[in-house]
Order: structure tokens, then sequence, then C-alpha cells
């Protein structure tokens, strides 16, 4: 495979402006630049085309893995990562790179008219290049978007699992759906920072609304009753139907002392016997 | 995946290993780990920090700060020159919740971080690389 | 040498641990500890962790001590303030300190030591 001619180097950098103005223009024009700062995307692309002359300066050729174009790929990462989170797809992200094809070749096609050969073979050269950049790019985009994701779901749990006062010194954590290993100790995080909070003494932690129990769900709720002990508060279990009853069992685990309650208002009852309280009517 | 910064920090004395955690929390802060990873990673640096100072005879941490965005990750290397570990078998079993006050701790250490990797034989040291992510 | 301060309060014995301990410094603690107890014969202990963001193996193994310890000497121990962060990375070490008492803070403490003495 050829290699990029040093000719095509020295018209890379004598055109800079001109190639920004156009590839700006281009950005501009199909909607790529939506949302962005004018100044950002000035900013960004006369940075990108800076990286390129100094990637092939450094002789590595197009192979974007080797040393020679670490910056560019941290830099492309970084963008990739600040389009995500802007929002953008990554159609958009990558076209930031793909646009600057258009002004590239416009300039190689005026740099090379003497010579169709060499023309061709630098097209496809550059062409490659960036190709592989955007590919680049792309990758790390789809990366950013699933962190993302993974952190909007994070604090969707943590909304969709409230944790409620049911009285003084009493917290209840009703779980609702299917408790999978991340989501419940997102939950038992909060469920342990709001006991510290308010000085409750019992937590409820209810499984009604839970259709299975796992063995590692079940230790992950072992493992968040300890801590609870270990501050210096108690857990109470409740909502404990048949079927789970017979899983903890058939899965042998030890439940090691933690009182489990059929259902909710029973475990409400004993909390408040334990705090010395009692409801009468009101006459 | 790059390596944005490192450095190294001897273990000899009891103090080093307190400067060893002190260290710790402020990389993992500048990765911007949450509270939780946090603790864990430094309470595992504790306890690798004082096995190397205990029954390495003192040695050194090595940490570096890796960029693989959009995640960042501290790793630290615990080596020394120190008489290695014989039995990594029983190295890596529970050892001292028994109460004996034996055992390593290392299965302890081992379930607080993402990356677990011991490198050790009788007569040639020991090495244990951590790797924690956000 | 630096030392963790106890405080006396009538029958029992206060300990905050605020700093950052290196091993020798916990050692000198159980030390302190059991001394003060058999000296005054003082009847319970508080030990306050709520400003330790870190509890490792071997503090843990100190409180754990330290409870046995006092129990021998007729005195009860409560361990008040562990911070979530901690007592998620105790459970995840396997650290369960059975044994030890708990509460959430110095007030509540101090009332579960004064029960317990009381129903002795």
């Amino acid at each position: 495979m050829a290699a990029l001619q040093s000719s095509t180097l020295d018209a890379l950098k004598k055109n800079q402006p001109q190639l920004l103005v156009e590839w700006t223009h281009g950005l501009e024009t199909s909607g790529a630049a939506r949302n962005i700062k004018e100044q950002d995307l000035k900013q960004q692309t006369s940075d990108f085309l800076q990286l390129i002359v100094s990637g092939l300066e450094n002789g590595n050729g197009q192979n974007i893995t080797t040393p020679g174009w670490e910056e560019i790929r941290q830099f492309l990462e970084k963008l990739s990562h600040s389009r995500a989170l802007l929002g953008q797809d990554s159609q958009q992200t990558a076209s930031f790179i793909f646009s600057l094809k258009g002004p590239l070749f416009a300039l190689l096609q005026n740099h090379y008219q003497d010579s169709p050969a060499l023309l061709a073979e630098q097209l496809w050269e550059i062409s490659e290049l960036l190709d592989a950049l955007g590919m680049h790019v792309i990758r790390t985009f789809q990366k950013s978007r699933e962190a993302v994701i993974k952190r909007q779901q994070e604090e969707l749990l943590e909304l969709s699992t409230p944790v409620v006062k049911l009285w003084d010194g009493v917290l209840a954590l009703p779980m609702i759906g299917t408790l999978d290993s991340q989501r419940t100790q997102v939950v038992m995080e909060s469920l342990l920072q709001r006991i510290v909070d308010t000085g409750s003494e019992i937590a409820i932690i209810d499984i009604t609304g839970v259709p299975t129990v796992d063995t590692l769900v079940a230790q992950h709720l072992l493992k968040t009753v300890t801590a609870i002990r270990l501050m210096g508060a108690d857990c109470i279990i409740s909502g404990v139907r048949p079927q789970i009853a017979q899983t903890i069992v058939h899965l042998g685990l030890d439940l090691q002392g933690v009182v489990t309650k059929a259902n909710l208002a029973d475990a409400l009852k004993l909390a408040l016997t334990r705090l010395g309280l009692t409801v009468s009517k009101a006459d | 995946m790059t390596v944005r910064s490192s450095g190294t920090h001897p273990i000899h004395i009891e103090q080093d290993v307190v400067l060893a955690r002190q260290l710790a929390r402020k990389l993992a802060q500048e990765c911007g780990m949450r509270l939780i990873d946090l603790t864990k990673l430094v309470t595992a640096v504790s306890e690798l920090a004082r096995n190397t100072m205990v029954y390495g005879g003192g040695g050194d941490m090595d940490w570096q700060i890796l960029d693989e965005s959009p995640r960042t990750g501290l790793r630290l290397v615990f080596r020394d020159e120190g008489p290695g570990i014989p039995d990594v078998k029983l190295a890596m079993t529970d050892g001292w919740t028994s109460g004996s006050g034996l055992g390593l701790g290392l299965t302890g250490a081992k379930r607080l971080v993402n990356e677990f990797e011991l490198d050790t034989a009788p007569g040639k040291g020991t090495r244990i690389t951590i790797t924690r992510w956000t | 040498m630096e030392r963790i301060p106890i405080l006396q309060m009538g029958d029992f014995l206060l300990v905050t641990i605020q700093v950052d301990m290196h091993d020798q410094l916990a050692l000198t603690l159980q030390d302190d500890l059991s001394e003060r107890i058999s000296r005054t014969s003082a009847r319970g202990v508080l030990i306050d962790i709520s400003a330790l963001d870190m509890v490792d193996s071997f503090i843990g193994r100190m409180i754990g001590t330290i409870s046995g310890l006092s129990k021998i000497m007729d005195a009860q121990t409560v361990l008040v303030g562990m911070q979530p962060a901690v007592a998620i990375t105790l459970v995840e070490l396997g650290l369960t300190l059975p044994g030890v008492s708990t509460a959430l803070n110095v007030e509540r403490g101090m009332k579960l030591l004064q029960e317990r003495v009381r129903n002795q």
C-alpha cells in the first residue's frame, strides 16, 4: 500500500485556514454542529486538523493504533464523550470527521490536477485515514453512551425505590419488580444513608412486590442486614411469600436471626413494639 | 487505555501504611470514584500495604491512573522482595475471620476490588496488583 | 507518644477515634483502655467511630479484642456511629464483629449501656 506523499502533507499544512472554513460550513449545513457553541466548534476543528498534521508528520503512516497517533485518539475520545453528553447520536458525532472529506478531496484534486494516478492514490490514502478515525469515534461514542445509560439507570433506580419514613425511627424500603444485583446494591446504599441521616433504628425491607429471589439477591439482602446491624440499627424483612420462603430454605441460606414477617403491617407492628410504642383507639 | 499519571510510594515503616491509604484516597478521588467504591479500595490498600510491611519485610506501592474513556481506573501494585507466599491456596482462605490473627486477608481484599492478581513464589518475593474502576 | 484520649463519664468510658490510626496507635489504645477499665472499674465502654471513613481488618480486630477484654473485666462495650460505606466494606471483607454491640450514635449508645448495666 502506498503512503501519503509528503506533498499531500504540505498541501494540507498550507491550506489549513481554507479547509477549516469549508469544513465548518459543511458541519453547519448538515446539522452536525447543532447545539455546539461556535467557539467550541472552531477550537475543535482547528485542533483536529492540527493533530492530523502532526500525526502524519510523526511518520507512523495511517495505522492509527500506533503511539504516534495517541494524541488524536485521546482528542477523539474526549470529543466523543462530550457529544454523547449533549445527546448527539453516533452518526452526528462521526460526521464531524467525515465532513472533512469533502474539503480535503477538493484540495487534493486541485493539488494533483496534473497527475490523475497519484490523485486517485492519495484520495484513497486520506480516505482510509479518515475512515479509521471515524470508526474510532463511533466505537468510543458507543462506550460513552453505554456509560451514560448505566448512570441514568442507577439514578432511575434510586428514584423508583424510595425509602419511606413510616414513623419516627422506622424506615421502610418497598422493593418492587425483579431484583438484580446492581439494582439491589444501589438501593441498599441509599437505605443505609437514610438510616444515618434520620437516625432511624429500624428499617423494614418489604419484598412483597418481588416475584423471585435468587441466591445472589438473597446474599445482597443479607449483606445489607449485616451492614445495618453494624451501624447500630436493625432490620425486618416483610412480604416473604411462601415461594420465597421455600427458595430460601432450598438454597440453605442462613437468615442469621433476621426477623421476617408475612406483610408490612405485621412488620410495622413489631417495629413499634420494639420502640416501646402502642397504638390505641382514641376512645 | 492510557496511563494518565503514575508514581510510587515506599512501604517500610508503619506510618507508610497510613500514608499509602491517604495517597490511595486522594488518587481515587481524582478518578472521580464514588464514596463506597473509594472506601473499599482504600481498605484494600490498607490490608495489602500492611502485608507488604509485615510479611514482605517492606516494599513499594506503585500506582497508575488509567484512562479508558469513559471510565477511569486506579491500579496499584504492592511488591516486596520478601519470602514469598508458600501456599497460595491457604493464603486465599479467610484465615483471619476465625480471629486467629493468621491469614493474610487476601480474599477479603480481593472482594473489594475489580481486578486482583497475585504473583508470588517462595524466595521470589510477592507482587499483588489490584485495580478499581469508576 | 500520641495517644487517643479516653474520657470518663461516670461509670462509663468514652473513646472518640478521630485520627487515621497507624497500627501502634491502635494497640496503645487497646492497652490504655484495659488499664483504665481495671483502674476505674468502669461498667461500660463507648467507642465512637463516626469520624472514621475507613475501618480495616486490623482496626476491626482491635475493636473485637477490646470488646472481649472488657467483658472479662465486667464491662460492656458499645460501638457507635459506623458510616454506611464503612459498614458495607466490612461486610464485604467478611468482618462482622460478632459479639460487639452497636448503636447509631453516642446518645443511643449511652442509653444502651445504661440498660445493659441495669439488667445485669
